[in-house]
């Protein structure tokens, strides 16, 4: 009875400051309703996907199925391209970091004549669109055969995430306190040992930020596995495959919808997991070019 | 698999060994050697990926389709006189204006809104879940939203099922085939994915008002509205000018929303998808280049300001 009546108190309380929380509850629903409907289409057999409207699942019949999921896994090539966005994603996010950490140290923390024009180089490279590189870096990746390779996009991506990655890492690692790093030296450590067991273990509030950052924009990525990875669907990852998919299945809403989910269910979780982290990368990811 | 671990694995190989050969020079050399070592995997790829492409993009827009001869300006007079080409450019004149005005607008509304509540976080999350989603996915969900039914059959799209529930005699429509509201009806897609992105920076400059400043006005009489428009508006504005700036160049740059759900049909063609076409279905380097030139000579003063926005913030 008691939480009953909590629970009163509480709708009270929502219907007294009515027109705002109604206001916030549609807009609400208005933003989940898209991903909703598209979820519950997912577990619904292909034909009454087709002639009726989601909303009709939760009346009896009740109709739901997992066979959508163990078609497109199966047929369409998804269970491949969800270990594709894995295997592209992970080395496409440590190696940006790493390098960038490599060249931030440098930048913060060594002497070296044209320091601040080089820094300066990385951040105006800020303003470069990636369609303005697809083309020549196309034409060196099929002089080199790197075109639907692994390794290629690796390091494409490692490319176009750098001058976002050294910015942000050079602006962490140049506020570390000095002290640490003159102790250290006096100690007789050397700068391979600074780097791992200072530096390193010292940014991880940023190397996180920028990790969910890169990794999302990674896993997420379409223009860039479209253009380097192209016509091999054994290394597409799920955005390439989902887009193939559409041209093919135009009205094939059983694929498409639990295609889509299977490639949401990564960024989902780790959106509800990690909100915070990703929303100090977003918010910092927001200068990148 | 082997390489998650091995490419980490052959980066503190290339310190460590590189650490270890420079740590056998002697005195000041050893000073000046260092820094190149730590900076050396950085520059080559940003050589690679960035400043030459740049470059040889900007030559390669005054070639010819094989890049075999210099065309002069043609591609660049093909940019604006072409039919398709100045569809693209109206479009996403009209991309940035709606997009970028509505994605402020709601995020600043959501953000001050959701300030009022008890639940702030809970509902936030949930305009801000769009932006974990890859732009192929919003692409299938929006198709299945608009997705059309002749009259007289179940709408199984939820938009034309709303409007016919609600709206006495409604006509169902193809929103993604009429011109001219297919375009909006893509713009809408976009708004949905961004508009969280806008109310989170939003919703922390709006933080960042001190609450004396409020009460202040609130005892002086002044009402929320015009709290609002004289204070709350004025006090964000560079927290604005922010977003907008990161908007406009992220709206210059649309590309994998057009081409999911229409691929520029039916007069959806926008300039980054265009450069895509250009370059893959018709293989001519010498215009996808120029109009990668457009791309980059547009986001330039915009990304200036953006960039000097966000030193002075961290500084």
């Amino acid at each position: 009875m008691n939480t009953a009546g909590a629970k009163h108190n509480i709708l009270v309380k929502i219907v007294s400051r009515g027109p705002l929380n109604l206001i916030i509850l549609l807009i609400c629903a208005a933003w989940l309703i898209p991903s909703f409907g598209l979820f519950v289409s997912s577990f619904r057999p292909a034909h009454l996907i087709l002639s009726t409207g989601w909303w009709k699942a939760f009346k009896s019949p009740f109709a739901f199925t997992l066979e959508n999921y163990s078609k497109v896994l199966s047929t369409a090539n998804m269970g491949r391209s969800f270990i594709n966005s894995l295997l592209i994603s992970i080395p496409a996010t440590v190696m940006p970091i790493l390098i960038a950490a490599f060249a931030a140290y440098a930048f913060a923390w060594m002497h070296f004549p044209g320091r601040d024009f080089l820094f300066l180089l990385v951040v105006g490279l800020l303003v470069v669109p990636i369609q303005m590189t697809l083309i020549p870096v196309l034409m060196l990746f099929n002089k080199l055969h790197l075109t639907g390779t692994f390794l290629g996009i690796w390091i494409a991506h490692t490319g176009y995430g750098l001058p976002f990655a050294v910015y942000l890492l050079r602006n962490f690692i140049g506020e570390l306190p000095e002290e640490m790093f003159e102790s250290a030296h006096l100690d007789g450590a050397s700068h391979y040992t600074v780097f791992f067991k200072l530096v390193l273990p010292t940014s991880v509030p940023a190397l996180s930020s920028l990790a969910i950052f890169q990794f999302m924009w990674v896993w997420n990525d379409l223009l860039v596995a479209l253009i380097f990875l192209g016509g091999n669907p054994s290394v597409a990852p799920m955005p390439l495959t989902i887009s193939n998919l559409v041209n093919s299945y135009g009205g094939g809403w059983e694929y498409l919808t639990s295609a889509a989910f299977i490639s949401m269910l990564l960024p989902i979780v780790i959106f509800f997991s990690l909100q915070k982290y990703f929303v100090r990368g977003i918010l910092a990811g927001s200068v990148k070019g | 698999m082997g390489a998650v671990v091995g490419v980490p694995a052959v980066l503190i190989a290339y310190v460590r060994l590189g650490e270890g050969l420079i740590g056998k020079i002697k005195g000041k050399k050893q000073l000046n050697v260092r820094p190149w070592l730590w900076l050396f995997p950085a520059f080559i790829l940003l050589i690679v990926f960035l400043i030459y492409p740049v470059v040889n993009t900007f030559i390669l827009s005054f070639k010819n389709a094989s890049s075999s001869s210099f065309v002069g300006l043609k591609n660049y007079i093909f940019i604006f006189t072409n039919h398709d080409m100045l569809i693209a450019l109206k479009n996403n004149l009209l991309w940035l204006v709606f997009v970028t005005l509505l994605t402020i607008t709601l995020g600043l509304l959501i953000a001050v809104l959701t300030d009022r509540i008890k639940y702030e976080a809970v509902a936030k999350a949930f305009i801000f879940l769009p932006m974990a989603i890859s732009a192929v996915a919003a692409g299938v969900i929006w198709k299945f939203m608009y997705e059309f039914k002749p009259k007289g059959t179940e709408q199984i799209g939820t938009v034309n099922a709303f409007f016919t529930a609600v709206v006495p005699n409604f006509e169902p429509k193809a929103w993604l085939f009429n011109p001219p509201i297919n375009t909006y009806a893509l713009m809408i897609v976009y708004i949905w994915m961004w508009t969280g992105f806008c109310m989170v920076i939003l919703s922390a400059g709006l933080k960042g008002i001190p609450n004396s400043l409020l009460e202040a006005a609130r005892i002086d009489g002044a009402n929320e509205w015009k709290i609002f428009w004289k204070i709350i508006i004025p006090t964000m504005s560079s927290t604005i000018i922010v977003v907008a700036t990161t908007m406009v160049i992220n709206v210059l740059k649309v590309f994998d929303i057009v081409y999911v759900m229409t691929n520029g049909t039916l007069g959806t063609e926008v300039i980054a998808n265009r450069m895509y076409k250009e370059m893959f279905n018709f293989h001519d380097f010498g215009k996808a280049s120029a109009i990668a030139v457009v791309l980059l000579l547009a986001i330039i003063p915009v990304m200036l300001v953006n960039i000097k926005r966000f030193g002075q913030r961290r500084g």
